[in-house]
């Protein structure tokens, strides 16, 4: 790794470890979303189904079959982004404070296209919104236990508010995921720069 | 059984059963669009998520506690009218005469003499209101009556150190359970239940594990070391598949 800051040395604005299960969990978040949603459709709680074509597992044991598999992953991948997010200083340095009003006036900013984006340090928006879909999986992945499980452990069912409940929080709790993603992945790729440094770790060029 | 409401879609369901599950895991355009290519090696992923289903029937019979009990609800809850489920249609329910009936026993089974059901009502019984939880999401309130399973084992000698016991129906449904889930306390031979035409005379009631658990209109018990699989479970479904 190319940490030692040099002048002359490109900065690393994301390390290692950060970059490694950043892509492990979006891998593990596209399998459980779209197997999630072969899985709804199976008795959906809505009217209506997900388009098939953009589901994953081919049919419901498929998908659940894709859906056990990954939640693996996902959760021990989350783990260890979050022990090292926490050990490291890093959630704290980079995550921390959290301030909805300056959220609000970044996105405001964005708006009008004066938002700068320093190559290493996140915006309050970008901030509010990790922090929330990091929460978000976490609901998802407790409330999954709960419907999983409802007898083994139905201490937590109970305290998602029964069974049923805890559907509904698992779908919503994916419903803000991907809300997430249509926002991060359109910033990701449509602002100048940000993407190749989650793959290299290093900023591209000083600004 | 309760197995998936699969057979509610009719057509659906015919489709779905001609296809494999190796097919079915990977016809997907949406792991294609994921890795930017077509997968042509179905069977390396294919044999992955099968070896993963295995590791979660052993992280389910860890997790199982073999004395945490199912929450039970009252009368005011059940599930009215309770849902029909099978791999077939409604109209298709066997028909099983109760003056000829005999349970039949096989395996690792001292007392193998089959059973009537005069006498299987003469064992004592107990009766439970649980929730019916379906691999496909939904599920129901019920209430099932009928002869504690372990009873049953213990009464006709059974190998309570084997490994699996399993069930042949006379709707051609067939599945299997470990050991410690038969052995759990509210594991029920049921012969009285709200939904009383689809099962009759005997089902299982297994309120630790997911409703295709549950066979229906049971003609046959054996108790086995090796593995017995099921309808479901052969077709892809988890084995365990533990509530
Ligand atoms: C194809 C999908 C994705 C792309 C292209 C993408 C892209 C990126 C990029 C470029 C960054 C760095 C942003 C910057 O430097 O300003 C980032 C950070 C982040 N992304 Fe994603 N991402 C994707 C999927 C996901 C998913 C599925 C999640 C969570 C559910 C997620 C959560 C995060 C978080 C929490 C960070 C901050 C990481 C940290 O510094 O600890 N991303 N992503």
């Amino acid at each position: 790794m190319a940490d030692a800051a040099g002048a002359e040395k490109p900065q690393t604005i994301h390390p290692l470890f950060i970059r490694v299960t950043h892509w492990v969990n979006a891998f593990a978040i596209f399998v459980m979303v779209l197997s999630g949603w072969r899985i709804y459709n199976a008795s959906p709680l809505f009217g209506f189904e997900f388009p098939p074509g953009f589901t994953l597992g081919g049919w419901l044991a498929g998908a659940l079959a894709w859906h056990f598999a990954a939640m693996w992953l996902l959760a021990l991948n989350g783990m260890a982004y979050l022990a090292y997010g926490i050990v490291s200083g890093h959630f704290r340095r980079d995550f921390f404070p959290i301030s909805f009003k300056r959220a609000l006036n970044d996105v405001v900013l964005a708006g009008r296209g004066r938002l700068d984006h320093a190559p290493g340090r996140y915006n309050a928006a970008q901030r509010l919104l990790y922090v929330g879909v990091i929460l978000a999986v976490i609901v998802a992945i407790f409330s999954g236990l709960a419907i999983w499980k409802p007898v083994q452990l139905q201490g937590l069912t109970a305290l998602m508010g029964g069974y049923d409940v805890a559907r509904l929080v698992h779908f919503f709790a994916m419903a803000a995921i991907v809300a997430f993603l249509v926002v991060h992945i359109a910033l990701a790729v449509g602002v100048k720069g940000v993407l190749a440094p989650m793959f290299t770790g290093r900023a591209e060029a000083p600004r | 059984m309760k197995p998936s409401r699969l057979s509610a879609f009719g057509s659906k369901v015919a489709r779905l059963e001609r296809r494999s599950f190796i097919k079915q895991s990977l016809s997907l355009g949406a792991l294609s669009l994921l890795s930017g290519c077509t997968l042509k090696d179905d069977d390396a992923v294919d044999r992955l998520l099968s070896a993963m289903s295995r590791f979660n029937d052993k992280m389910q019979a860890a997790l199982f506690d073999p004395t945490k009990l199912a929450p039970t609800y009252s009368e005011a809850d059940l599930t009215t009218p309770f849902p029909f489920n099978a791999y077939y249609e409604e109209k298709d329910v066997p028909f099983v005469d109760g003056e000829s009936y005999r349970l039949q026993l096989s395996g690792l089974i001292a007392d193998k003499r089959p059973w009537c059901l005069e006498e299987l009502r003469a064992l004592p019984q107990s009766s439970q209101i649980t929730r019916l939880v379906c691999v496909e999401g939904w599920s129901a309130i019920g209430k099932w009556r009928g002869v504690a399973f372990r009873h049953f084992l213990e009464r006709i000698g059974a190998d309570l150190t084997a490994r699996y016991v399993g069930f042949r129906c006379a709707d051609k449904y067939y599945s299997s359970i470990d050991m410690p889930s038969a052995l759990h306390p509210q594991t029920l031979l049921a012969l009285d239940f709200t939904d009383a035409k689809y099962g009759y005379p005997l089902r299982l009631r297994i309120p630790t594990k997911l409703g295709f658990k549950n066979p229906k209109f049971i003609h046959e018990i054996f108790v086995t070391n090796d593995y017995p699989g099921g309808y479901w479970e052969d077709k892809g479904y988890n084995w365990f598949s533990g509530s």
